[in-house]
């Protein structure tokens, strides 16, 4: 299997080949074959039902493929199989996921929601006698004035507008300081500024982490699009830079194509 | 962390506090009143007030649960049961030969053809064997079960339903006389507990400490708990279980801990509750037992500390007003009050006062647009 001719080995996070995955019958991942780089800001595309949410699905554990190798390259050389590992191992690693939908806790306040998300001991013994030390604290801060949030603290996150929740989950995975960071639809459901916002923060992410985010909004995706992946029927139709994945005949014809005629 | 602390309120810390001295003070009044006086507090009453107090540890054990994990269980009556027996095969052999067969067997074996004492049963002559298993037998069944149904991501209503078969199955089960727990008529007719006669007014008088100083113990560890990280991750579990799982936490792990805890908490509720009722049968694991508890912990107020205290007293205070006064109509009422609940109090009791306040300034907010 040839790796992908823009990364050395030794550059690589994540190898995912030849991966397939049916649901009923319904190839959801079609021999698909994937790399994401260290530092790397992708953008993976695609219409409806092209796989993407299988994808991060697959390589955040929670379902498993049916062929193929989903293998995460640690810092120190070693490779880890994620087929084998469960959910909370997965996260334990560094792979963080933001899910379309806002998933934080509403009850908390954006303070505690963010001390839950600390890549600490996450035992039951630990979080028993778990008493915040001042790193801990200075980490709190840190991530609050990155998704400008500090004056929300003692907000309950339930409280919080559609935006700032989904900035309160991104904050929730860089508490964690992940290696990995997955973001499905960030934009989603935001006003024009908070996209831009959202944009930035992304943007200023890279090369902290490894940041894999899925869009549809195309005037997003064309403010933080470094290099893009189209998906389609589950499969890999196109990788490169925007301008050239959007002029591709075949991107257009289903996807960009389509959306123009609807 | 926010600062959180053991109260959540004012009104909380002031019924905490009439709490703890209504039970340090009311076995006093047992003792210091004359029979006939005003003020005098028979051991009877005494008795019926102590099974209130393990009716609440119950309440609280389920709220644990349910109003903090979203985990409801219908069969936290089987937990208590099962304690209830544990330390009810103590009380059994402390009779002697004072049965009506006059035989070192509990009665219901001699009856049975026992000619021995079956060996699982010589460990409970010891009282601190006994307490103890009240509490690892019912944290055993809890923890067999949780790790099956937990792994196996069973939640919600799916759990819920389970949890009432497995308590059917058991009531089932200790229904048979074969199972050496004295069939469908339990254990009754106790005579000693830690060398005292049961029916000594002492006796009563320790038992009622004893239970209130278990139900403030496990209110405080509760609290201590629920302001602990443990205690966020908890409350993060039943809101939104798949971001905690995905912030790289074992949701199983915790959800076993808490079902184990919650489960030897009705067990100990349990061995306090039979030597004070003064028997145990099957029909304390009945699913509608289970039940019962839900209605509890739902009139006090679920997911607020005190709330199922007030709600189990209550409740047993009018059953024990009403199938006196309305025998026939007992499940009736209890009916309408539930129902009443669900639907105008979803707070319960506990809840009240925040929906009064609320719905004044409502009204009030109303007059001044009318005014304006």
């Amino acid at each position: 299997m040839s790796h992908h001719p823009l990364y050395k080995d030794t550059d690589l996070v994540l190898s995912i080949e030849s991966v397939t995955k049916s649901f009923d019958g319904f190839k959801a991942i079609n021999d698909l074959n994937f790399y994401l780089g260290e530092g790397e800001l992708r953008t993976i595309i695609g219409p409806n039902g092209a796989g993407k949410s299988t994808f991060m699905d697959l390589i955040t554990g929670r379902t498993r493929p049916d062929e193929g190798t989903l293998k995460y390259h640690q810092d120190d050389g070693h490779d880890l199989d994620l087929t084998k590992l469960r959910e909370y191992e997965i996260n334990r690693l560094g792979i963080a996921r933001k899910f379309q939908t806002p998933s934080i806790y509403q009850h908390h306040s954006v303070y505690d929601n963010i001390v839950l998300s600390l890549g600490h001991n996450r035992s039951v013994l630990h979080a028993l006698f778990y008493k915040e030390s001042k790193p801990d604290r200075e980490a709190i801060e840190e991530v609050l004035e990155t998704i400008r949030l500090q004056d929300m603290r003692h907000h309950q996150a339930g409280l919080l507008s559609h935006g700032q929740k989904q900035w309160l989950e991104i904050g929730m995975l860089l508490a964690q300081k992940p290696r990995i960071l997955l973001v499905d639809e960030p934009a989603a459901g935001m006003s024009d500024e908070e996209t831009e916002r959202t944009g930035e923060l992304l943007l200023s992410l890279e090369g902290k982490h490894s940041i894999m985010v899925v869009e549809h909004d195309m005037e997003f995706i064309r403010q933080i699009a470094r290099k893009v992946t189209v998906l389609h029927q589950g499969h890999v139709l196109k990788e490169g830079k925007f301008l050239e994945v959007a002029n591709d005949a075949k991107v257009k014809e289903v996807y960009l194509g389509r959306q123009k005629h609807e | 962390m926010n600062k959180l602390s053991y109260f959540d309120s004012g009104a909380e810390k002031t019924l905490f506090a009439i709490l703890a001295c209504f039970v340090a003070i009311f076995p006093v009044m047992n003792m210091i009143f004359p029979e006939g006086s005003l003020l005098h507090v028979s051991s009877f009453q005494l008795n019926v007030w102590g099974k209130y107090l393990c009716y609440a540890i119950l309440a609280v054990s389920l709220n644990f649960l349910w109003g903090y994990t979203g985990l409801l269980c219908l069969g936290q009556c089987l937990f208590f049961a099962l304690g209830g027996y544990a330390f009810g095969m103590y009380l059994m052999l402390m009779i002697g030969e004072l049965g009506a067969y006059k035989s070192v067997l509990p009665d219901f074996m001699v009856f049975l053809g026992y000619n021995e004492l079956p060996t699982h049963w010589k460990p409970f002559y010891s009282p601190t064997f006994a307490i103890f298993a009240a509490m690892w037998v019912p944290g055993l069944v809890a923890f067999l079960f949780g790790l099956l149904a937990f792994r196996s991501r069973i939640k919600g209503v799916y759990f819920s339903i389970l949890t009432q078969a497995l308590t059917y199955a058991a009531a089932l089960l200790f229904f048979r006389n074969d199972f050496t727990f004295g069939g469908n008529n339990g254990f009754t007719d106790f005579k000693f507990i830690l060398g005292t006669n049961i029916n000594d007014p002492a006796a009563a008088r320790g038992l009622f400490w004893a239970s209130g100083a278990f139900l403030i113990g496990v209110y405080l560890l509760i609290a201590w708990l629920l302001k602990s990280k443990f205690g966020l991750v908890q409350r993060a579990i039943r809101d939104s279980e798949n971001r905690v799982r995905f912030s790289g936490y074992s949701t199983t792990h915790y959800k076993v801990f808490i079902f184990v805890l919650s489960a030897m908490i009705a067990g100990l509720a349990g061995a306090l509750y039979v030597p004070q009722a003064g028997i145990i049968n099957p029909s304390e694991m009945w699913p509608t037992k289970g039940l019962d508890i839900v209605v509890w912990v739902a009139v006090g107020g679920r997911g607020s500390k005190f709330g199922p205290i007030i709600g189990a007293v209550l409740i047993n205070l009018l059953k024990s007003f009403t199938t006196r006064a309305y025998p026939e109509s007992w499940l009736i009422i209890l009916g309408f009050v539930f129902l009443f609940v669900v639907l105008f109090m979803p707070n319960g009791v506990m809840g009240l006062w925040e929906q009064i306040k609320a719905y004044l300034a409502k009204k009030k907010s109303k007059q001044v647009t009318a005014s304006a």
